[in-house]
């Protein structure tokens, strides 16, 4: 077989520049390979490529509004991060994004009547604590049984959906909606307010950045968590508290994805619905470790990825090509960043005569 | 007893789809690759399937082209996550998001349409003689479509190949211990792939079953989150297929027993009783986590890429 006249071996650590020049090429190869495919289906690639980005960037509305899908997706990539960080596959962040924006709307559809700014902030605090609990629950039964929680954080995003759906069809469904299946849009009073066109989740985004970024590099606690991530049981001879930290962190994680979900349903729908996460929180997970888990550079991915959704919606209307190419291109970026890895921590090298002959 | 009949007759039907994912998925997770890409692999079965389908009438050829679009997903994560090593999870998500794309594209211009004449009838109900006609069993189990039959043929044969078979042992060597079968001479990389590759032919054809039987006619996001019940189906059923025949039709009865109670007067709210799947799941795999029981355990390797120079 061909593949045995190969072998592939451990390299030492590449520089950064040549990682970020693998990353391009992985990404240049996945715009070709899916331009090679819309060829074949009969659209011109490059066209529906310049007008993605037309999309994107052709009007203020239009850029207004890839801010706008960069802002959770942040968000939720920072408290993916913080899970990946420590080897904790947090698959759950859509089920935290619908649970923060269900303890955030408790207030919001509650107590309306309060000031404004109280308000909002404690909508925040809910959505941060509720996402943040939810997260903890997959987190104890992690530390408490070992039970996986891929699968614990990826079945309570299921449990999270229904008990939405639950809400909206029953308990909190709008009477004045006309039998029509939604709840009621947030009063005023609890929608966020602008800030150069852009509601506010963008300053809190950007904070969020530098925050967890600080944290995690900077910080005890953060360190804590990189070294639980590597080794636990360096961790343990390292005298560190793994059940504590790791709560912690899995408490934050959940937290930051339950605050983009509040935020969202707050600024952006002005209402809390079952379609709040909508995939957001797998798109999320695509993000970070594009972004290989470090906070100012999912900055950037996730900048790309609204890109390409919001270039996507656009030539939907445009052209008439399903905005669901914009999701094939995110996948196929990501299948060959994946694949290009290999490439950063192993090299392939022919394997020389005397070792086949061992064979 | 009508009622019942109806109900779990309707159940083994709903519970097909799940049964033949969570097949798929239990031959992947056998050699030790967890591949969360199954909801991504049965949109695209459900896709070509229904496509093929449409172009040729033919539910030989639709059902070749479901395999084949799930194996072929199948293969993107198996070079990610067997040969380049990459992380089960990462891969098997993208997967996913892949796979809804793609079926989201090709399938737009099919969007509400229906399955062909040709194909309804060839997936008509077909008593089986005799057993068809054993009173309360009859009806539920042999009074079904071809489809049905098929997957318990397959049950059957993987039960045997897995459990009774010299390639079912080396398969479950790779996943408890792929070095050691290594060292043992099994050819571990093929050992994944071709279980990993059938694996996704059979969660392919899992959603061919919705979008050409039980649906029958597309819609966009056919399987509606049902691939994520089949992953809980594997570890409900402990990665024993035997057992997943059973979890099957209980989740597949789940999904439609809110409903169906409605229908005989009993009022309880649907959305609550679909959240049992998931929680169901989870009290298993706490269950299963405490490894007190060796059969029911999880394969040793699962989630881990095995890389020979790093024993």
């Amino acid at each position: 077989m061909v593949i045995r006249l190969f072998q592939i071996i451990k390299r030492s650590e590449i520089t950064t520049l040549k990682k970020t020049i693998n990353m391009l090429i992985a990404i240049f190869l996945a715009l070709v390979t899916v331009a090679i495919f819309l060829a074949i289906l009969g659209y011109n690639p490059l066209s529906v490529y310049a007008s993605m980005l037309d999309g994107a960037f052709g009007s203020n509305y239009r850029i207004k509004q890839t801010i706008v899908n960069t802002i959770p997706l942040v968000i939720t990539s920072l408290g993916i991060l913080i899970a990946f960080k420590m080897k904790f596959w947090n698959i759950g962040a859509e089920g935290q994004i619908l649970i923060g924006g269900f303890c955030g709307g408790y207030f919001a559809y509650n107590f309306a009547y309060w000031p404004k700014p109280i308000l909002l902030l404690v909508m925040l605090i809910a959505g941060f604590i509720g996402g943040g609990l939810w997260g903890l629950l997959a987190g104890y039964l992690k530390t408490r049984w070992h039970a996986s929680e891929a699968i614990t954080t990826l079945m309570m995003n299921y449990i999270a959906l229904k008990w939405i759906v639950y809400l909206q069809f029953g308990p909190w469904k709008d009477p004045n909606a006309f039998g029509y299946p939604t709840m009621s849009r947030f009063a005023e009073n609890a929608i966020f307010p602008k800030l150069f066109g852009v509601h506010i989740g963008w300053i809190i985004a950007l904070v969020l950045v530098v925050a967890v970024h600080i944290f995690m590099t900077r910080t005890k606690k953060g360190f804590e968590i990189a070294v639980i991530g590597e080794s636990e049981n360096t961790g343990r001879y390292a005298g560190i508290n793994i059940k504590r930290t790791m709560l912690l962190a899995i408490f934050l994680s959940g937290a930051l994805c339950g605050l983009s979900g509040i935020i969202q349903a707050s600024a952006v729908n002005n209402i809390l619905s079952s379609t709040l996460a909508n995939g957001l929180g797998y798109t999320a997970i695509i993000t970070t470790w594009l972004a290989h888990l470090n906070a100012p550079l999912t900055l950037v991915v996730c900048f790309l990825f609204a890109v390409l959704t919001q270039g996507g919606s656009f030539i939907q209307t445009a052209m008439g090509i399903p905005s669901s190419v914009a999701t094939v291109l995110q996948a196929m970026i990501l299948f060959f960043v994946l694949g290009s890895e290999l490439f950063n921590n192993y090299k392939i090298v022919r394997k020389n005569k005397q070792q086949k002959e061992v064979k | 007893m009508d009622w019942w009949i109806g109900f779990l007759s309707a159940a083994v039907v709903a519970g097909t789809p799940l049964l033949f994912a969570s097949l798929g998925g239990i031959l992947s997770e056998r050699v030790g690759n967890q591949n969360l890409g199954i909801e991504g692999m049965m949109l695209m079965g459900a896709v070509s399937g229904f496509i093929v389908a449409v172009k040729t009438s033919s539910p030989i050829l639709a059902m070749l082209a479901a395999a084949l679009a799930g194996l072929a997903g199948a293969f993107i994560y198996g070079v990610l996550a067997i040969t380049f090593r990459t992380n089960q999870v990462v891969s098997g998500l993208t997967l996913t998001m892949f796979g809804t794309g793609l079926a989201s594209f090709l399938g737009k211009p099919y969007v509400s349409m229906m399955t062909p004449q040709a194909i309804k009838s060839f997936f008509a109900s077909r008593p089986i003689p005799i057993l068809g006609d054993i009173p309360f069993i009859g009806p539920i189990f042999f009074k079904q479509d071809i489809f049905i039959y098929f997957g318990y043929a397959l049950v059957i044969v993987l039960g045997f190949y897995i459990y009774k078979t010299r390639q079912g042992l080396n398969m479950r060597a790779v996943g408890q211990n792929p070095a050691a079968a290594d060292a043992a001479s099994i050819n571990v990389t093929l050992y994944k792939y071709v279980h990993v590759l059938l694996g996704g032919a059979l969660c392919g054809l899992g959603g061919a079953y919705l979008s050409l039987v039980y649906v029958p006619s597309w819609q966009e996001n056919i399987t509606a989150g049902l691939g994520w019940i089949a992953v809980a189906l594997i570890i409900f059923a402990t990665w024993n297929p035997y057992k997943a025949v059973f979890g099957s039709y209980l989740f597949g009865g789940l999904t439609i027993l809110g409903f169906r109670l409605q229908g005989a007067g009993i009022h309880i709210n649907q959305y609550l009783v679909d959240m049992t799947p998931y929680v169901v799941t989870i009290l298993v795999l706490i269950l299963v986590s405490q490894g007190h029981s060796v059969k029911n355990a999880p394969p040793k390797s699962l989630g881990l890429p095995y890389f020979r120079e790093e024993r």
